[in-house]
């Protein structure tokens, strides 16, 4: 057999065609591998998402409403200037069918001398808390001492660095896995750490004061509702009984979320599904062209000797080439763009993005050039078994 | 070899109204013998090519068997019948028959090359020296005249050392010099090498390289000498 060699000069002595043909195929492997990584990053970030939020219902100070968006506050991680009496968690407890109650306080860092970098810093209490403490769990095996830190992945601090904050230095002791939300632009401490940060904001005249004048502030309590109980009635009862206190049901937000991926995700599908059929049909197409182009070059192979069987495989061969080639390029080049404007990606859709690992990268990566390979391979079987089919006698004469 | 037509006949379906179907070539049979030259002249149109297309295994009759010794060409499948082609026959087209992306020289030892055979170029090198194209090894076939395309064609032809040798129109775009070349090179080859050659032209003066000759009209063939 001899037949790949001949494929190969007619790829590198027709590379018009062969360019022509590559970059169809790139494209598609773009969109494909594109589209699938933005779905795929925007579905596990809803995962982490769900996981981290484990809270059936947040409590907030009432005025918090009027400063912050819940849902970006709770789903991006930004969090706002407000704060409660710290008991609220402690009365929240009482409350029949609440299992736990976590608080956290939230406070941001200024863009001034007295701060390295400006950034959100949250307090919880790592004994009660159960939506954060799980995930700095994985990076860290100790819980966090007095004065220490723990950094999201976007922070730009290493572990052993010392960041300011309001003239108090505090020590990296862990860098957190991504989230694919605003948290991993936020820092974490324990309480006692929070209170020193909060007294020193104070000193710089970022007050935290409530109306009550009680020092110990929290800014939200996540509760979990215990299994048996509505949360419906469970948010209510809370409601009723804590005052200047909202319950947002997190349900809701996250059913928000769910659904606008749902749209996006729609979308980006038929998005690949619909350039996928118009792929194919112009890939058909443009075999079909060539090879019909070709029809005296088969029909020459064929008076000297080739089988069907054997242009099939040269037609097969050219083809895949292309189609590796083209997946490869249209894989790469989708890769750099999705990877290098990952933030301006999440930024515009304003959705927990979180891209997938490196095996799961990989495994859409192979799929999509095999793809790539294999469409580019049956459009053009399909038209050199139609041309092997016509008589060479007849081809030569029509093609004369 | 002896390859022998047996009551052959290829009718082809045209939409004319009364009769659909009518005969390029009628019901015939005969021989063509190892060591002649056997020149068939007619009419365009008058079924010579579709007689050679059939003869030389690449058109099925819709009638009657092709026989080489005791092959049925057509009773091969398609895999055992495009080798036997590769290794026994030998075909010079009408048409223009390069592959555009080999050179004048890889498009000689192709058909050696397809089922990997070491390419003969010695004999290449030899016949075109001969035919007076050996320049033009390296070159291209969009860049070559008509008359050096056809040239190589007849090479290509003859360099597998078929038994049997067709060629169609073979000094349609030659000079007289060349027209006496190619023609006393294929009376060589029947005469010294013991080929079957079998020649469709309208050239007047193929007849005289010819050991037996057959005229071709509306399908049917009549000896001539």
């Amino acid at each position: 057999m001899k037949i790949l060699p001949l494929s190969v000069k007619n790829l590198a002595r027709k590379p018009g065609r062969t360019t022509a043909l590559v970059l169809l195929t790139a494209f598609l492997a773009l969109a494909v591998f594109g589209g699938s990584v933005i779905t795929l990053s925007l579905r596990a970030g809803l995962r982490s998402l769900e996981a981290r939020l484990g809270a059936d219902i947040i409590l907030v100070p009432s005025e918090a409403e009027s400063k912050v968006s819940f849902r970006n506050m709770f789903l991006q991680g930004t969090t706002g200037a407000f704060y409660m009496d710290a008991s609220v968690a402690e009365k929240a407890l009482e409350v029949p069918g609440v299992e736990k109650a976590a608080p956290q306080t939230f406070l941001a860092s200024l863009k001034a001398d007295c701060c390295s970098v400006k950034i959100q810093v949250i307090g919880i209490d790592p004994s009660r808390d159960f939506t954060v403490q799980p995930w700095i769990a994985r990076s860290l095996k100790n819980e966090l001492g007095d004065m220490e830190v723990a950094v999201g992945c976007k922070v730009g601090a290493g572990i052993g660095e010392t960041i300011r904050i309001y003239e108090q230095r505090c020590k990296v002791t862990a860098c957190l896995e991504p989230t694919g939300t605003g948290l991993d632009t936020a820092v974490y401490c324990n309480m006692k750490t929070m209170d020193t940060l909060l007294a020193a904001a104070e000193a710089k005249g970022v007050s935290h004061r409530i109306s009550s004048g009680d020092d110990s502030v929290v800014s939200a309590v996540y509760i979990k509702v215990r299994d048996g109980y509505d949360i419906g009635d469970v948010n209510t009862a809370l409601t009723g009984k804590l005052r200047k206190v909202t319950a947002v049901r997190t349900r809701s937000m996250l059913t928000g979320v769910s659904d606008s991926l749902a749209g996006i995700s729609r979308t980006v599908t038929a998005m690949i599904v619909v350039i996928w059929v118009l792929a194919f049909v112009i890939l058909l197409l443009a075999y079909t062209l060539i090879v019909r182009e070709r029809s005296r070059e088969f029909a020459v192979l064929r008076l000297l000797g080739a089988s069907r069987n054997m242009l099939g495989r040269m037609a097969l061969y050219e083809s895949a080439v292309c189609g590796l080639i083209g997946g490869i390029a249209g894989t790469g080049i989708a890769a750099v763009g999705v990877f290098s404007f990952s933030a301006l990606i999440e930024g515009s859709l304003g959705l927990p993005y979180l891209i997938p690992g490196f095996s799961t990268i990989l495994c859409l990566a192979a799929g999509t050039i095999l793809l790539s390979v294999a469409v580019s391979a049956l459009t053009s079987a399909f038209a050199a078994w139609r041309l092997s089919r016509v008589n060479p006698g007849t081809a030569l004469r029509d093609g004369a | 070899m002896l390859l022998q037509a047996d009551n052959i006949s290829k009718t082809f379906f045209r939409n004319t109204g009364s009769a659909n179907y009518f005969y390029a070539v009628s019901p015939l049979s005969m021989e063509i013998r190892p060591g002649t030259v056997t020149v068939l002249t007619g009419r365009s149109g008058s079924g010579k090519t579709t007689l050679l297309n059939m003869l030389c295994g690449i058109l099925q009759p819709t009638e009657g068997r092709v026989l080489m010794d005791r092959t049925d060409l057509y009773s091969l499948d398609d895999a055992a019948l495009s080798r036997f082609r590769n290794e026994h026959i030998g075909v010079i087209p009408q048409a223009r028959s390069a592959v555009d992306t080999l050179t004048a020289e890889e498009n000689i030892l192709l058909p050696a090359r397809l089922y990997g055979k070491d390419p003969p170029a010695e004999k290449a090198r030899r016949w075109m020296e001969n035919f007076e194209i050996a320049h033009l090894a390296g070159v291209f076939p969009r860049e070559l005249s008509g008359g050096e395309l056809r040239r190589m064609a007849i090479i290509r032809a003859v360099i597998r050392d078929p038994d049997l040798l067709f060629a169609d129109e073979p000094t349609g775009d030659l000079d007289d010099e060349n027209t006496h070349r190619v023609l006393s090179a294929l009376h060589d080859l029947a005469h010294g090498e013991n080929k079957a050659v079998f020649i469709v032209t309208h050239e007047n003066d193929a007849e005289k390289y010819a050991d037996r000759v057959f005229r071709m009209d509306r399908g049917e063939v009549f000896p001539l000498a």
